[in-house]
């Protein structure tokens, strides 16, 4: 191997002849890799006085880092939150789907879901002495979750030539608002009768490998449950809720962070009362923290108008989400979501026999593009929205969002065009056009 | 002494690296008979860098079988810091063209033993055979490599203590604050590159005229180490229009009127 071995010999690739996202700055620069991790050739230069194994000519394309999305419901005929079957096989199906868009790392969203879904989505772990606390009914339920055959859980994993890695479940709902429910089916919707944990693990079951959950901080009792799961380094969205903007900052000072799909399914902005929307400029935010905010950038959820003020307002925190639901790379036509069944038409997605939007249908890739188009930002902070801002929501920059040395080599290639070609998972080709 | 006077820097630039390129090619190097190359560093030589990294590009010359010595490195600056030596050196070259590591040799400022890493780099240089073409810049006050006005004009390798005047022109890349400014450096002596083959020296704007002046006009003197290599048997100055003001037009005119000789070492 073309190194003294003082760190490594495992083979060195280096892609030339391309431009790479790096320092918020698109450069024409070579990326190495090594054992799936970004490598630094002045050190390998140096240190190990090695160079490359083989060398890929990019032909002049980009290379950027690979897209996260942090709501995506579903796919090509999978809802993840219909956890009949083999809800693990629906999900690597999406994931290995979503590379094509140049997905390598994303969140299974669960939209709100009676508790035996999200039970028997996650694995549950419970000592007995639990169990006998809980009112009989949910003792009951959590005892036929526990069948012969292997609980179906959604855990963190990493990506691979198989699909996108899995950063954690992103639970959106129960705990919403009944008017700005959206799609989400009025009868399993929730409250915190006590707040805090207690009403967080009697419908979650459990919240490993949880990494968002979206709620209506105006609920009773919600800080105590904001101030649990921020605790537990959960990102809390404040999503599908009729909060005013004290109390939206009010959750922010609990430890909320992210805004879920803005703009839709909360109240609209007002120049009296801005309501969550007011968060982008809000001077109540605690010092060193941001808030983040999700938009659906497919045309039809938000007026590009919207977003070019979001985007304006606190670029920074732009974080791009396809909020994709299971009609997502299928045909027109009707398909279920949640517990409800959806239209698709042309690009839109409605509740079927409403005018209510359920979901886009455009993908990461997709977003991008109209993103770029609509607000005229660089191709820079295009890529990044889809990138380096879901990373740093999720607390994962170090390692994910960017192509800085030792993170990992999860990248795409793509034209000028911003056509998704090739998609890399820890240096390794899983997918080309 | 030969000099070489262009209309400015990019055909400094061009020039040079055009010579550069033609000696490699013309001496012919193998696993068994490396090209050896004295290096500098600063913005001076960053437009010849470019040159020959274009022409690599183009498939004019390559560096697989070239060893390079580079003439300094500042003492105590962690090598992967943006003003190293080291880090001009991988950015502005090293990345861009083939050549392997290990014929890669920069002073280590980080040596445990600065002394022994001095006298292990002019090791090196006798080991691969000396110096062909040694490659430097100029100094406003006439210093080559960081071998400071009263340096010994026979001296090695050895760490030097900057003057004044060369930390204050060095602030600019260490924003401005002269306590961030490494104070000693590892350099070249004038001896070790006065024992090299060839010598070649770029001075270009007007700032560095004087030092060119008395560099090449006024006698051999400590004070003044880059006019040494007055008594070199090969020595290359290449200069702009800017840096010869403080010249004689004599001089100057003898030299412009030679050009067409000269041009012919850098034909393509």
């Amino acid at each position: 191997m073309p190194s003294n071995k003082s760190v490594s010999d495992a083979p060195i690739t280096q892609f030339v002849s391309c431009r790479i996202l790096k320092d918020h700055r698109l450069q024409w620069e070579d990326l190495w890799v090594r054992e799936g991790k970004i490598l630094n050739p002045e050190k390998l230069f140096f240190d190990e006085e090695g160079f490359a194994d083989h060398k890929v000519d990019c032909g002049n394309k980009i290379i950027a880092p690979g897209f996260i999305d942090v709501q995506i419901n579903g796919g090509y005929g999978i809802d993840f939150s219909q956890a009949s079957g083999d809800i693990r096989r629906g999900v690597a199906q999406v994931a290995k789907k979503i590379l094509e868009h140049g997905v390598t790392s994303f969140c299974p969203t669960l939209v709100t879901s009676p508790p035996d879904i999200y039970h028997k989505v996650q694995s549950v772990h419970l000592s007995l002495p639990f169990i006998i606390e809980l009112p009989n009914i949910l003792v009951l339920v959590m005892l036929l979750s526990f069948s012969p055959q292997v609980i179906p859980e959604l855990r963190v994993q990493d990506g691979g030539p198989e699909g996108a890695g899995i950063l954690g479940i992103h639970l959106e709902g129960p705990f919403i608002s009944e008017q700005k429910r959206g799609a989400h089916p009025p009868k399993f919707l929730r409250t915190f009768k006590a707040g805090g944990v207690a009403d967080l693990m009697e419908t979650y079951g459990h919240l490993d490998n949880v990494a968002l959950v979206t709620l209506a901080p105006e609920l009773a009792n919600s800080a105590a449950a904001i101030r649990e799961l921020s605790g537990r380094g959960i990102v809390v969205s404040l999503g599908h809720s009729m909060a005013d903007l004290s109390q939206a900052e009010e959750a922010v000072q609990n430890g909320a962070i992210f805004i879920t799909h803005l703009f839709n399914a909360m109240l609209p902005f007002h120049h009296r009362d801005p309501g969550i929307v007011g968060l982008l400029t809000s001077d109540r935010i605690p010092p060193g923290r941001m808030v983040y905010y999700g938009m659906i950038a497919d045309g039809i959820h938000t007026h590009p108008a919207a977003l070019r003020i979001a985007h304006r307002a606190h670029p920074a925190g732009l974080v791009l989400v396809t909020d994709a639901v299971t009609a997502m790379g299928l045909p027109p036509g009707q398909h279920s979501l949640g517990q409800q069944q959806i239209d698709i038409q042309g690009l839109h997605a409605y509740v079927a026999g409403t005018t209510t939007l359920s979901g886009s249908i455009a993908t990461m890739d997709m977003c991008v593009r109209h993103f770029r188009e609509v607000s005229g930002c660089t191709v820079e902070a295009a890529l990044e929205a889809a990138s380096l801002h879901p990373a740093q929501l999720l607390g994962v920059s170090n390692r994910k969002g960017t192509l800085e040395f030792g993170t990992d080599a999860d990248f795409i290639v793509l034209d000028d065009t911003l056509t998704v070609r090739e998609t890399y998972i820890a240096g390794q080709q899983v997918w080309r056009k | 002494m030969k000099l070489i006077i262009l209309d400015d820097y990019e055909q400094v630039s061009e020039w040079t690296a055009k010579y550069i390129r033609n000696r490699i090619k013309k001496f012919n190097p193998g696993p068994d008979r490396f090209f050896t190359l004295g290096l500098p560093t600063g913005s001076t030589p960053l437009g010849c860098y470019k040159k020959l990294i274009e022409y690599h590009k183009k498939g004019e010359i390559s560096f697989q079988y070239v060893k390079t010595f580079n003439m300094d490195e500042y003492v105590g600056l962690p090598r992967d810091h943006p003003e190293s030596y080291h880090s001009f050196m991988w950015n502005n070259f090293f990345k861009h063209i083939d050549i392997r590591a290990e014929n890669a040799h920069i002073l280590d400022g980080n040596a445990s033993s600065l002394e022994k890493e001095c006298q292990d780099f002019e090791a090196k240089i006798k080991a691969a055979g000396g110096i062909e073409l040694f490659v430097g810049g100029i100094g406003p006050d006439g210093h080559i490599a960081f071998n400071e006005p009263g340096s010994s004009l026979v001296s090695r390798t050895r760490v030097k203590t900057l003057a004044m005047d060369t930390i204050l022109a060095n602030a600019r890349f260490f924003d401005g604050d002269l306590s961030k400014v490494p104070t000693m450096a590892l350099t070249v002596g004038v001896g070790t590159v006065m024992d090299a083959r060839e010598v070649m020296i770029l001075i270009t704007g007007s700032h560095k005229a004087f030092a060119l002046y008395k560099a090449l006009e006024e006698g051999v003197n400590h004070m003044w180490t880059v006019s040494a290599f007055q008594q070199h048997p090969q020595a290359v100055f290449v200069c702009d229009e800017d840096a010869t003001q403080e010249l004689r037009v004599k001089t100057v005119k003898y030299f412009k009127g030679i050009m067409d000789v000269h041009n012919k070492m850098v034909l393509d």
